[in-house]
């Protein structure tokens, strides 16, 4: 048995799945001396791999899970180890028919294969199922079931193969040495195991469910929390028996009662989802020598299971039924989830220590691919920034937020999750200083990076009847859940007077030294040396050209630039600004999030409310848009920011926490008699927005997009060096693959006659449903949705393949299964509404 | 006559490479490896369907423990036994005498009731204490005959046929009806639940009752773990060369037989 090595350039802790595809990958890209370890023996270390179903239905709402599946899948028919089953989600209710209707829409935006079938069909395919027990199902052929032990094997083999990899089974990690860098920073130095220390710069945690114990060694958070999934195994079942090889028939996934049938050989696996959440710390899970099958294989509580049971027999009698089928097998499974249901990815704030956790068997080579690359090359093919591990703020690195978030969700693992859903545990985790003032108006708060943010006030319900058809009312009530006419109201008020928007969430951090200015020049596409008071907004890409983010950025002083992006994306950024900082320490980045709130006014009266309430030039010729200056509103000092993310005259008014809620008050009191009115977040992140056709990251933008597709190149390219250039240099010559383009929807009435509004997600099509094809091969799906209030439109925005990105050209969206017309009317970032921006200034 | 055997089980930790102690060394914690019933007791639930079934009668299961215990109740209602009692309580203070004292209590209540166990059925040992006792204490309160550590068990005639192994060779008992009977593992492969029988166990009534007296206890100080036993790993080979090897192993582990 191999010693632990004394140094290596990459140590591996961990030989699941995820471990086995990450040395493979490392080894392919031209890693040397990677060193591989567990706890346990191989090939079965004991984590979560070894008890997985090992089945993957590859369609998910997420494209990002969805592209990382994939992925593996084919990685898994390359080694040989992926057998195709099918499978059906079957519905028993209207309610779930509707959701596959929906998953249909992902499934096309996806290109992956799939219809929807009647009882009849899953009869035919499964005989021994009961059809009168469910309406209809969401049959996906190309489902399949994996040995993922095997191919974990394989790749650890190919791995050894390059003479790159020492593996050291039975050893436990003792520690993880950092040391301190510059500007508080640390870097990983040395991982002590039970079997000698090991040198290193470069560590990967692929430890499962134990990865926050090992985090904790290092001192990060690895916000993932241990959890049980039932799972019983009952047989030999003789319908089964008789047939060779492992499986024969597809799997069932019954959505209602979230369980889902299985077949292994000749028996039955029938796996839980519908059980109380049951979860575990790691601190709590046995050691190998203390379990009884093995460490994530815990004693099964049948309690919790035998509600399940009498639904899986219900479901398949006869099968379940048989004569000598007994249930052979049954664990509590625990396997890892997190707070938002994502991987945990990437980099951690210690340099050097990277992570790659919370990963499920149907995503495992794919992450192991695409962290390996993003190790080599600092990003990935697959855009992983769901996933990324700085995405994490400070309130979602506890352990109760991941407890409690789990504990709501494990539930939902089969729920039909409307895309506006809201948690509603652990919330009120940061409030804005306008908060209680915000309730008072009836304020409806959605949370952002632990924010409460009102989305709309039920205080300008009035504004419904003045508005009347105008606000674009909706019928269904899966198109008006998590919304309100509310939202559209205030919109039209901002654009016919004005609007105050709360915008506290967003994430601020200085960046003030001697390089400073190398410091935005050498990440921003934008030019970044312009004048003291000048506001830039700009994409930020990473070296392949794909974007990190966009951002605003502030020239507050010679040496001082103020970054403002989102909140939900903010940490990502912050992390990313920090990473660019120069070894020396004499450049700093402070985080203002906490200390400075964000206030928003726009609309045709915001430049007289404004001026109202304060004696500074506030005039165009005095206060020029993308400009910024310190000016007194109300007797309070604000740094004033002459932008709009809603296509109208205003300002963004930094103002610090202790005075904001005054400064709120004020701007509304002056703000009355010219009829503005608080307006939230719906308008500013969606119809706002919209109508200027302004993109989003995250919708419109991630890694896998560039500037020219998305249609955001300006004329001259800065001569300064910035992170993506060479890349966006050649894009900018090539002719593009893909191009995002505004939509309007023609016509909203549904077979039923019920008028239907799109949420985003959905497919493009051509007028009569064929499908498209964009350069990449990817299929065109709706990245934005929503309300156009003033163009009394319903706008969607999505990426076309050249040839159809003509104004004018009619296409369809496909919304749960009906086509809908839609015409292009932008092919760039020339907005529907106002193009010229003449009321912007 | 129907055959109507009583079989008594306990819950215990499962089993586990490592053996982890209760905090206070009076009992063994199962918060890890879980808890079940011993493999004898197991056997001991099968010989009792086998012999039900064979007799037209049937079996009931009885337990002396927490309120958790229900599930190894539960466990042998799945497999076949058809009533359940459950004396509650905490079967730690227990002594073996105890508990015989409260089996007793059970068989003549259930004979006082109509419902008579003409055969008593228990594990040789539990799992956890080991002390060997019960079957015959409880052989000695009801003054039947009892024979110890055998395992297979079938009634005819008002007879019960008891055999198993024994220190010189395979020994078989005839004991006249009521009698005790504890049981080895081996003779029977207990059976799994099937779904419908879980389902079936979960609806289930299970009579509860009350201990009849104070126990006075097994008089146990703490338990202590041995030291572990040294282990040693030999390397048969790697690959398909290594084969041979492994096939000598299992013959001589009398796994296979050429």
């Amino acid at each position: 048995m191999a010693e632990v090595p004394a140094t290596a350039d990459v140590v591996v802790i961990g030989a699941g799945i995820v471990g086995n595809s990450l040395v493979h990958h490392l080894t392919r890209l031209g890693w040397k001396n990677v060193v591989q370890i567990d706890k346990g023996a191989l090939p079965n270390p004991g984590g979560s791999t070894g008890h997985a179903s090992n089945f993957i239905f590859t369609v998910d709402h997420s494209r990002e899970i969805t592209d990382i599946t994939l992925d593996s899948v084919a990685q898994y028919k390359e080694m040989g180890v992926f057998t195709e089953s099918g499978g059906f989600e079957i519905a028993r209710t209207e309610e779930r028919m509707e959701e596959l209707r929906r998953r249909m829409s992902s499934a096309k935006a996806w290109g992956i294969e799939a219809e929807l079938v009647s009882p009849e069909f899953v009869k035919e395919k499964v005989p021994f199922i009961e059809e009168d027990q469910f309406i209809g199902a969401f049959w996906t052929p190309g489902v399949g079931v994996v040995d993922s032990l095997r191919a974990g094997t394989i790749m650890r083999e190919r791995a050894l193969a390059t003479g790159e990899l020492t593996v050291v089974p039975t050893v436990e990690v003792t520690g993880l040495d950092t040391e301190d860098g510059p500007h508080g920073t640390r870097r990983i130095t040395r991982v002590r195991t039970t079997g000698g220390d090991i040198e290193a710069k470069t560590v990967v945690i692929a430890a499962g469910v134990w990865s926050p114990k090992l985090g904790d060694m290092a001192g990060i958070s690895i916000p993932l929390t241990p959890a049980v999934h039932q799972m019983i195994s009952v047989g030999p079942c003789p319908q089964l028996a008789e047939k060779e090889g492992e499986i024969s028939f597809p799997i069932v996934r019954d959505m209602d009662t979230f369980c889902y049938e299985r077949q292994h050989g000749a028996d039955m696996e029938v796996g839980s989802y519908a059980h109380r959440a049951i979860l575990h710390e790691p601190e709590d899970i046995p050691s190998i020598e203390q379990a009884k099958l093995s460490p994530t294989e815990m004693p099964f509580t049948e309690d919790d299971f035998d509600p399940q049971l009498e639904q899986a027999y219900e479901l398949m009698p006869e099968l379940l039924g048989a004569e000598g089928a007994e249930i052979r097998y049954a664990i509590n499974g625990l396997l890892s989830l997190t707070c938002d249901g994502n991987p945990i990815l990437g980099e951690s704030e210690v340099a050097g220590l990277w992570t790659a956790a919370a990963v499920w068997i149907k995503e495992g080579p794919g992450v192991g691919r695409a962290v390996a690359e993003w190790m080599t090359h600092g990003h990935s093919e697959i855009d992983l920034h769901h996933s990324d591990i700085a995405r994490f703020h400070t309130h979602q690195k506890r352990r109760e937020h991941t407890r409690l978030r789990t504990t709501e969700s494990f539930i939902k693992t089969y729920g039909i999750i409307h895309p506006a859903e809201q948690y509603e545990s652990d919330r009120d985790q940061r409030l804005s200083p306008m908060h209680d003032s915000q309730a008072k108006l009836g304020a409806v708060f959605f949370e952002t990076a632990g924010w409460e943010r009102p989305f709309w006030y039920e205080s300008n319900a009035g504004l419904l009847e003045e508005y009347g058809d105008a606000v674009m009312p909706r019928e269904h009530e899966w198109d008006s859940r998590w919304w309100s006419p509310i939202i559209n109201a205030e919109h039209l008020r901002m654009r016919e007077a004005a609007a105050v928007i709360d915008l506290s969430a967003f994430c601020i951090f200085d960046i003030e030294g001697p390089e400073a200015l190398d410091v935005v020049q050498g990440t921003c596409v934008a030019q970044c040396d312009v004048a003291v008071g000048k506001v830039i907004y700009t994409p930020v890409l990473d070296a392949k050209g794909g974007f990190r983010s966009d951002l605003t950025v502030m020239r507050l002083g010679e040496d001082h630039f103020r970054v403002v992006t989102g909140g939900a994306h903010g940490m990502a950024d912050r992390a990313w600004f920090s990473g660019h900082l120069p070894e020396a320490g004499t450049t700093t980045l402070t985080d203002l999030t906490d200390d400075v709130s964000t206030i928003g006014i726009w609309g045709p009266r915001a430049r007289d409310i404004v001026a109202s309430l304060t004696s500074d030039d506030v005039s165009d010729a005095g206060f020029g848009f993308l400009s910024c200056r310190e000016i007194s509103v109300g007797g309070i000092t604000v740094l004033a920011s002459r932008i709009s993310y809603v296509g109208e005259l205003g300002w963004e008014l930094y103002v610090p926490m202790s005075q904001a809620a005054d400064l709120w008050e004020a701007l509304l009191e002056a703000g009355a008699p010219h009829g503005a009115v608080p307006a939230g977040i719906g308008v500013y992140g969606t119809t706002g927005r919209i109508e200027k056709g302004y993109r989003a990251y995250g919708a419109e933008l991630d890694g896998e997009r560039s500037i020219v597709e998305a249609g955001m190149q300006r004329p001259k390219v800065k001569a300064a060096d910035f992170v993506g250039k060479e890349a966006y240099l050649a894009q900018r010559d090539a002719d593009p693959q893909t191009v995002l383009c505004t939509l309007t929807v023609d016509d909203h009435t549904s077979a039923s006659g019920v008028k239907r509004y799109m949420l985003g997600g959905e497919p493009i099509l051509t007028r009569d449903g064929g499908s498209l094809t964009d350069g990449h091969g990817h299929h065109p799906y709706v990245t934005s949705a929503g309300s156009a209030p003033s163009l009394g439109k319903h706008v969607l925005l999505a990426y076309l393949p050249p040839e159809q990105a003509t104004i004018g050209n009619e296409l369809a969206v496909s919304y749960m299964e009906e086509l809908y017309p839609v015409t292009v009317g932008s092919v760039d970032a020339t907005p529907l509404l106002d193009p010229t921006n003449d009321r912007i200034r | 006559m129907s055959v109507n055997p009583l079989v008594c089980v306990k819950r215990v930790v499962d089993s586990s490479g490592e053996v982890v102690l209760t905090e206070d060394g009076q009992g063994v914690d199962g918060r890890y490896a879980g808890f079940t019933m011993s493999a004898h007791e197991e056997c001991a639930v099968e010989l009792a369907v086998q012999v039900a079934a064979a007799g037209n009668g049937s079996a009931t299961v009885m337990t002396l423990g927490d309120a958790d215990a229900v599930e190894q109740l539960r466990a042998a209602l799945a497999v076949g036994c058809t009533a359940a009692t459950h004396v509650v309580a905490d079967s730690q203070a227990f002594g073996p005498a105890d508990v015989a004292r409260e089996i007793a209590a059970v068989v003549r209540d259930h004979e006082a009731a109509g419902t008579p166990h003409e055969l008593v059925l228990l594990g040789n040992d539990a799992a956890d204490s080991g002390d060997f006792q019960v079957g015959i204490r409880l052989a000695y309160e009801l003054g039947w005959p009892v024979v110890n550590g055998v395992s297979t068990v079938s009634v005819a005639d008002g007879e019960v046929t008891a055999s198993g192994a024994g220190a010189d060779g395979h020994e078989t008992y005839r004991l006249p009806l009521p009698a005790v009977v504890t049981i080895l593992e081996g003779g029977v492969e207990p059976r799994y639940p099937t779904v419908p029988g879980r389902m079936k166990a979960k609806k289930a009534r299970v009579e509860e009752r009350e201990p009849g007296v104070a126990p006075t206890g097994a008089s146990r100080l703490r338990l202590v773990l041995p030291p572990p036993t040294p282990s040693s790993v030999e390397i048969l080979g790697e690959g398909p060369s290594a084969a041979p090897a492994v096939v000598d192993l299992f013959e001589r582990l009398g796994v296979l037989a050429r």
